[in-house]
């Protein structure tokens, strides 16, 4: 379908390509990026994506507060980011353009909808002149497409089809450009549109009609001399694909965790940006027993998943970061109740309200420190959108384990955004075996709800279980026994075993990546992996020699990760914090790490963390 | 096999656990009469849980055979929810005080009598805080001098009854914790209600706020001022039911008069099953405060929609189930 008769365009191959689709909130931006994006990924290649949204959900039409944006990074060789600098912005209107301009290389495409620079929409994104006109775009490739008279001529036929549902369909034309662009079949963005509007025919053809528009503009259009193809990932290792974000991934642990561990899975949440997504998440899989309760504060919602816990269930509730603060106290009580629980903090940009919809790692001291009292828990962190599964399981193992909250954190960026992801065997998966108490140990003998096993962990029974009635609570247990003790040297005992326990839960060493003689080590924690193995990756094309790691526990740390940052000239630790994790590794181990710190409100990129290897390595 | 049919004693549901409240404390009569209503439940004690608070009452579930749990400040209806929505094959009951329930927890109480959820509530009403050692609590009375308020309480108190009825409880009694039938029978029609109960239980600190409620209890008064509502009776009370209960007034507002004075037509009959919640939210209305007549007895038994009812218990997905959902959607396979 690349040829139009008789006038062949120019084909182009690419390894790899960035595009950005920009317009107002309610633009469907996402939605024609998630569309491209399940075109891409059953196309086969590699990609990464990042959502980009406002906070308000429909920000006055036109101005820059309402720009909503989707960026698509696919290859034919395996990719670590989302991308940097987009080769391509789909800019819907003026405010697209200049809220989105500033991420272009020089040369980059811009395709735009010339319809919507109008004097009025110009003067709206706060332009003095406009840019169509002026030499302010001199630098770029700019494809003026009108695709509001466009997409209005391509369904004005149709029947029931006002002008409203012409409007509406103006995103989906802009994918059906970027389609042809990209040789995109249209087979299966048309499948989903007729799925998704089955009960409404009507809008479904204008849809259909719009994208097919599309597509056929850049096919006859001589304004786009040029298609690109970007052969399917050949490196890529066998086994059945599907594109995830970060937030599928974690629900899918969770409910793995569930199966593997035989315990029912409760989830109490409260709605917030950007967690509210697992708990609709979730929610949807009511019939397979999965149990969702939106709570009436955040407090309640660990209450919930507490009260759950305690009647033997997987007990979690998700959060983000003012909801953390709220859910601190309970977390305080399941330390002492040692019950399994696991807190999901989806991490965004704070203090106090912050930035709801940008991205951020700044709750690790909190998730690390922030109780009262000497109450260590267990911290483990996800790295990419498809290692969220690993990490939601992960928590659940130490949780169930070792009957223990668990903090798992992730963020915004990783909740949002997606990438392939190869489905693990379930007959491959690890069991979690709960080890519940059934049965006394003997006749008379009285249940011991704080006796332990070799791992620290103590006895747990179930309501229900006959024989073995108990009660805890918050107040300090004694040993064994588990009743009200005020006694010191119990206390001591306790603060000392709560914290053995913590201390030694088994967790994987770190692995060290790259350049065996490298003299710089680059650190990492969470969603930043992409972007530091990236930035790695080009600053070793350019010739430094470097080695990259990666923590998903950090709470206990790997025990060989003191040695590992002790054999490094230079340790450097980008975060999206003020250099949280250097702190607690620069005061455990000694070492002098060096912190890259930015809070930006955006995912580190590659370019600047190998420009900061490059100032450490030449 | 044969089924042994097991019946309980008091005993088993006594914990060795050395009761520590105050001598005196009106938590040992309701801690008795708990422990002494249990058998007739029928329900093993393994199958039974008592949720609590922070404050004295909190200390009631450690003082009971049974599984338990002592929570956090006002928290005790949310842990009993998060229970209740794990496990619906447990009996559960939730131990509150007024600042536990009222205050810090005031949140969770109306939700968890909102959402209906099979759960009694056994609110222990002293009127102060007595686990921090006498301040106002949102029970106290205008202008009762505590340690925090020494020049008098200006803030108006809550009517928990009035509260929960606000909040769409289904059930809804208050009792005495000096009466041990009427809080025997209360605890009996509370644990027959599908769904969320609620039982004030007006509980004297000896302390702290020592004969609170004398005017309902104290032998001399407790005939004048004790309104008992019994279901299907009309609302009468005093010596010689000399005095009624009459709707008065436009509004449906209540009104309590002597014999003499009163229209018979316009004595009220009590009937708890009322779905409206109207008459009984005016007889909670009769008193603000146990100072002069004052209705016990349950208010409200209705049913309505219990929680969870409507969907199975939380389950395990099979390991098939699981496989499905990790290839939902859209897949391709790479050979």
């Amino acid at each position: 379908m690349s040829m139009v008769e008789g006038r062949p365009k120019r084909q182009e191959v690419r390894e790899r390509v960035v595009v950005r689709f920009a317009g107002d909130s309610g633009d469907g931006m996402q939605l024609a990026g998630d569309r491209f994006t399940a075109a891409t990924a059953a196309f086969g290649n590699d990609l990464a994506t990042l959502p980009d949204f406002p906070a308000e959900i429909r920000a006055p039409a036109g101005t820059i507060g309402g720009v909503s944006a989707f960026q698509i990074h696919f290859a034919s060789r395996d990719i670590l980011t989302p991308g940097d600098r987009p080769n391509v912005l789909v800019a819907m209107n003026p405010a697209a353009l200049r809220a989105n301009l500033g991420l272009l290389d020089r040369g980059a495409t811009i395709i735009l909808n010339e319809d919507a620079f109008t004097v009025r929409a110009i003067q709206k994104a706060g332009y003095t002149s406009n840019p169509l006109e002026d030499d302010s775009l001199d630098a770029f490739a700019v494809k003026r497409v009108p695709m509001t008279s466009l997409t209005q001529a391509a369904v004005e036929a149709l029947e029931d089809v006002t002008t409203r549902d012409a409007q509406k369909s103006r995103n989906v034309f802009a994918l059906g450009l970027i389609s042809w662009l990209y040789d995109r079949p249209l087979d299966h963005t048309e499948a989903w549109i007729e799925e998704k509007f089955a009960k409404k025919p009507h809008v479904a053809a204008a849809n259909v009609a719009a994208l097919r528009a599309g597509w056929s503009f850049g096919e006859t259009s001589e304004l786009i001399d040029v298609q690109v193809s970007v052969p399917a990932a050949t490196d890529v290792p066998p086994g059945t694909y599907r594109n995830v974000n970060g937030t599928q991934t974690t629900a899918l642990g969770l409910i793995a965790a569930s199966t593997a561990s035989g315990l029912p899975l409760v989830l109490g949440a409260y709605p917030i940006t950007p967690a509210s997504e697992l708990l609709h998440e979730l929610s949807r899989h009511a019939k397979l027993g999965v149990r969702t309760v939106q709570a009436e504060d955040e407090i309640a919602a660990a209450s919930i998943a507490l009260g759950a816990a305690f009647g033997g269930s997987l007990g979690v509730t998700s959060t983000s970061g003012p909801g953390m603060d709220l859910k601190t106290e309970t977390i305080g009580l399941a330390v002492m109740l040692e019950l399994p629980m696991i807190i999901i903090d989806v991490q965004r940009a704070g203090p106090s309200t912050g930035l709801p919809t940008k991205t951020e790692q700044s709750d690790l001291l909190q998730a690390l420190h922030g109780r009262h009292g000497e109450s260590p828990i267990p911290v483990v962190a996800a790295s990419t959108p498809g290692q969220c599964f690993d990490a939601a399981l992960e928590a659940a193992r130490i949780a169930i384990r070792y009957r223990t909250p668990v903090i798992l954190l992730t963020d915004l960026f990783l909740a949002n955004s997606s990438e392939p992801w190869k489905i693990p065997d379930v007959g491959e998966l690890p069991g979690i075996d709960p080890h519940l108490r059934t049965k006394p140990s003997g006749p008379d003998e009285p249940f011991l709800p704080y006796s332990r096993d070799d791992d620290l962990a103590r006895a747990w029974a179930i309501p229900g279980t006959p024989g073995l009635q108990h009660r805890i609570g918050g107040l300090e247990k004694a040993d064994l026994t588990g009743a009200i003790s005020y006694e010191g040297p119990n206390h001591q005992r306790m603060t000392d075993l709560r914290a053995a326990k913590v201390a030694g839960i088994e967790v994987p060493d770190v692995e060290v990546h790259g350049d065996e003689d490298a003299t710089l080590l680059v650190l990492g924690w969470g969603s930043s992996r992409g972007a530091i193995r990236a930035g790695a990756r080009r600053a070793r094309e350019s010739g430094a020699k470097v080695a990259t790691a990666h923590l998903h526990n950090l709470n206990p740390l790997p025990e060989n990760l003191g040695d590992v940052l002790r054999s490094y000239d230079r340790v450097l630790l980008p975060e999206m914090n003020c250099g949280q994790l250097a702190m607690v590794l620069r005061a455990k181990y000694l070492v002098d790490i060096e912190s890259y710190s930015r809070v930006e409100g955006r995912p580190l990129f590659a370019p600047e963390i190998e420009q900061a290897i490059l100032e450490r390595t030449s | 096999m044969s089924t042994v049919e097991t019946t309980y004693t008091k005993a088993d549901f006594q914990s060795d656990a050395e009761t520590r409240w105050c001598p005196g404390c009106g938590d040992y009569a309701i801690l008795a009469a708990v422990q002494g209503f249990m058998p007739e439940l029928g329900i093993p004690p393994e199958q039974i849980v008592f949720v609590s608070g922070i404050g004295c009452a909190g200390r009631f579930s450690y003082y009971m055979d049974t599984y338990g749990m002592h929570g956090i400040h006002g928290r005790g209806p949310a842990l009993a929810t998060g229970l209740a929505t794990a496990r619906e094959d447990l009996s559960i009951w939730v131990v509150t005080g007024d600042g536990d329930a009222l205050s810090i927890g005031g949140n969770h109480l109306i939700h968890a009598l909102r959402r209906n959820v099979p759960v009694n509530i056994l609110l222990f009403n002293n009127q102060i805080y007595g686990l921090t050692k006498g301040q106002a609590s949102p029970t106290s009375e205008r202008g009762k001098v505590t340690k925090s308020t020494p020049f008098g309480s200006s803030d108006a108190p809550f009517n928990p009854v009035s509260l929960a009825l606000g909040a769409d409880a289904s059930f809804v009694a208050r009792t005495l914790d000096k009466d041990k039938k009427h809080l025997a029978a209360t605890l009996r029609a509370a644990a027959a209600h599908p769904g969320a109960s609620l039982v004030e239980i007006y509980q004297n600190c000896p302390v702290f706020n020592d004969g609170a409620f004398a005017e309902l209890t104290d032998k001399d008064h407790a005939a004048l001022n004790q309104i008992r509502l019994v279901a299907g009776e009309p609302v009468v009370f005093g010596p010689e039911d000399r005095r009624r209960a009459v709707v008065h007034g436009a509004d449906g507002d209540l009104a309590i008069v002597d014999l003499a004075a009163a229209d018979e037509a316009s004595i009220v009959v009590h009937d708890p099953t009322r779905e409206n919640p109207a008459l009984a939210f005016a007889l909670s209305r009769l008193a603000s405060h146990p100072d002069g007549p004052t209705p016990i007895g349950v208010f409200r038994d209705v049913e309505r929609h219990v929680y969870a009812s409507d969907t199975p218990p939380p389950a395990v997905p099979s390991a098939e189930q699981l496989d499905g959902l990790l290839h939902a959607g859209d897949t391709w396979t790479v050979a």
